[in-house]
């Protein structure tokens, strides 16, 4: 009781607040629930959905492989679901503090060469399936995963670049980043997918995957280069100093003092880094690739489906909610050392 | 440049005078015709951007910081409600809230003929939302309405998930500027009698906003770029009329040279102000 009073009814005004917030919050959930629930049809029935008051979850039911998988042989749907439980241990290993060791990146190698095997095929009896047919839920979680794996060290040159002592490195890297900083990713998706094969010799092209996530780097590489500018600059004058009164040359001074300390303090605003990225990768969507979200506004184009626009794209905020969550309690956690 | 006579790609910005032969679908400002030139299209355009970006500043602001405010509530339902908004907006891509958006006007909102009328004069349809302007009144014409101030389903779409996706992340800004501020703050305005509602204006604002001001700056620019998904909902943004334009010249580096451009001058504008601004509100 003094619980409610200190928290809902501690003057009027604020009391008054409360009841009609309790009041519309449960008039709002009872609604939702009789929405999401109990009126909803979770059989694949069209017709079925139209009548109902409810929502229309059967067009998950029926569409959940496609939105998942994407146009990858249905038979061979076992490889990319188990292609993406990997990747997601892999990032759940990498999490912890105490696998923070050289030999993380060759756990990474071998698993990455693993998702590769599995994907393409060719091996073991499995069939060989191009990339053009990769899609759904795993092509976004492959074009976040590479995006940040080359965009990292590529950030890290250029952050070095920026604070570098000469004149033209300098202007180069802030040029670069602040240009890719100043526009939107869809005009760098533009600029890979359109004007890239321009610039090709003739007969030589590059799959649209490959296109986009050439974008993708390009991109996460200046937001990443902030980043670690963050983590360098909060490195004390006194440990550069130090490394200069041993000697060493600048490429180890960097590699064994300096840049041990400025990542480790980057961890939590990289993996802010990391969650807007893989939301951004939904935008390869308007290039005309089919990751997750492209896979669900698909399967509305289907005339029997067409209409049920609210259901999909709940569920697709569920998916990708899930994950960037689940990140973004993760890197909280670090506040609380 | 060899690659370009191949494919028999003009270059130069030489189209941009000649007719663009498309229509658009709204223009806020600038009267256009399919007889038009290409630059006067891109420029419709960039109106049609500003537009967007400038009420959806203005809406975002405004929500944010009330959600700001309310996450500092003492009142345990008003926090909870308003952490739990912020939390699930920020971690869902802004692409799905705006197909979302769009689908909740377009399905769920009833057709024109059986409009939702909450005011008299102003009816809600998958046709858009329309009001009453000083000159007319919206009417029912056949299939859609007719007179009177509409907004497209498009607009609104985009300008309902601009605005609730930015407020989120202005919240949070508004949260630790205000959590900034030295508590000796808070209590001294207490001792000299200040009511709450006087300290948060007089004393706690003043000092949060130089904390606010530079992070804000980004989600301003965050805003203004994102607006260019407007291409996937089919508002007739700068990006979309661009993009039409490369696909019908096939002049893509300058097409892509130019939406860089106007958004880079946008950018650094945006910069140039707040920098402005905040060198205004900073200790001096």
């Amino acid at each position: 009781m003094k619980w409610l009073r200190d928290n809902l009814f501690p003057g009027w005004v604020s009391g008054v607040f409360s009841a009609l917030l309790i009041v519309i919050l449960v008039k709002s959930l009872f609604a939702f629930v009789d929405w999401a629930f109990l009126e909803a049809i979770w059989r694949a029935d069209a017709n079925a959905c139209r009548a109902a008051k409810g929502a229309c979850w059967g067009l998950i039911t029926e569409k959940h492989r496609f939105i998942l998988f994407g146009t990858y042989p249905y038979e061979q749907h076992w490889r990319p679901a188990a292609a993406s439980v990997l990747l997601i241990a892999l990032w759940t290993f990498s999490a912890f503090r105490a696998f923070w060791k050289w030999w993380l990146t060759l756990v990474w190698f071998f698993g990455l060469a693993l998702i590769g095997m599995l994907m393409w095929g060719g091996v073991f009896g499995m069939p060989y399936v191009e990339n053009e047919r990769w899609g759904g839920l795993i092509l976004t979680l492959l074009l976040s995963t590479f995006g940040v794996a080359f965009a990292f060290p590529l950030s890290i040159l250029l952050a070095l670049g920026r604070r570098s002592d000469m004149p033209i490195i300098r202007a180069l890297c802030v040029g670069y980043i602040e240009l890719i900083r100043g526009v939107p990713l869809i005009s760098v998706l533009f600029m890979a997918s359109v004007m890239l094969p321009l610039f090709l010799p003739s007969g030589v092209t590059i799959d649209k995957m490959v296109r986009a996530q050439l974008a993708i780097v390009m991109f996460a590489a200046a937001y990443l280069a902030e980043v670690v500018r963050g983590g360098l600059q909060s490195i004390p004058r006194g440990q550069y100093d130090a490394a200069h009164a041993l000697a060493l040359p600048y490429w180890r001074r960097t590699w064994l003092i300096i840049l041990p300390q400025a990542l480790r303090v980057s961890v939590p605003p990289l993996v802010n880094t990391l969650i807007a990225l893989l939301k951004d990768t939904s935008l390869v969507l308007i290039i005309g690739l089919f990751d997750l979200l492209s896979t669900v506004k698909i399967s509305l184009t289907e005339p029997a489906w067409n209409g049920f626009g609210i259901e999909a794209y709940v569920f697709a905020s569920l998916v990708y909610f899930v994950f960037c969550f689940a990140m973004s309690r993760y890197s909280r956690s670090f506040e609380h050392r | 440049m060899a690659n370009l006579e191949e494919r028999r790609i003009a270059s130069g910005f030489g189209f941009l005078n000649r007719e663009a032969g498309f229509e658009i679908g709204e223009s806020a400002f600038l009267r256009y015709g399919a007889a038009d030139s290409y630059l006067r299209a891109l420029f419709v355009g960039l109106t049609n951007t500003l537009l967007v970006a400038a009420i959806g500043i203005v809406l975002a602001t405004i929500l944010g910081t009330v959600i700001g405010l309310c996450r500092l509530s003492k009142n345990f339902l008003l926090r909870t409600v308003s952490g739990a908004y912020i939390e699930f907006i920020r971690n869902v891509p802004l692409l799905v809230q705006l197909f979302f958006w769009y689908a909740v006007i377009t399905e769920g909102l009833p057709s024109a003929r059986e409009a939702l009328s909450p005011l008299p004069g102003v009816f809600l349809s998958n046709r858009g939302i329309f009001f009453p302007s000083f000159s007319s009144v919206p009417e029912l014409q056949g299939f859609n309405f007719a007179g009177g101030f509409a907004i497209s389903p498009e607009f609104a779409a985009l300008l309902m998930g601009l605005a609730t996706y930015t407020a989120a992340f202005i919240a949070e800004i508004v949260r630790a500027g205000i959590l900034a501020v030295d508590r000796g703050q808070n209590e001294a305005a207490h001792a000299l009698g200040l009511t709450r509602a006087q300290a948060t204006r007089l004393v706690i604002l003043p000092q949060a906003l130089r904390v606010i001001v530079p992070p804000m700056t980004s989600q301003y620019l965050n805003l203004t770029k994102n607006s260019s998904l407007a291409v996937a909902i089919g508002y007739p943004d700068l990006v979309s009329i661009a993009n039409t334009t490369m696909n019908q010249t096939g002049q893509a580096i300058e097409g892509i040279a130019v939406i860089m451009a106007v958004y880079l001058t946008i950018s650094l504008s945006i910069s140039g102000f707040m920098n402005w601004y905040n060198a205004h509100v900073a200790f001096k």
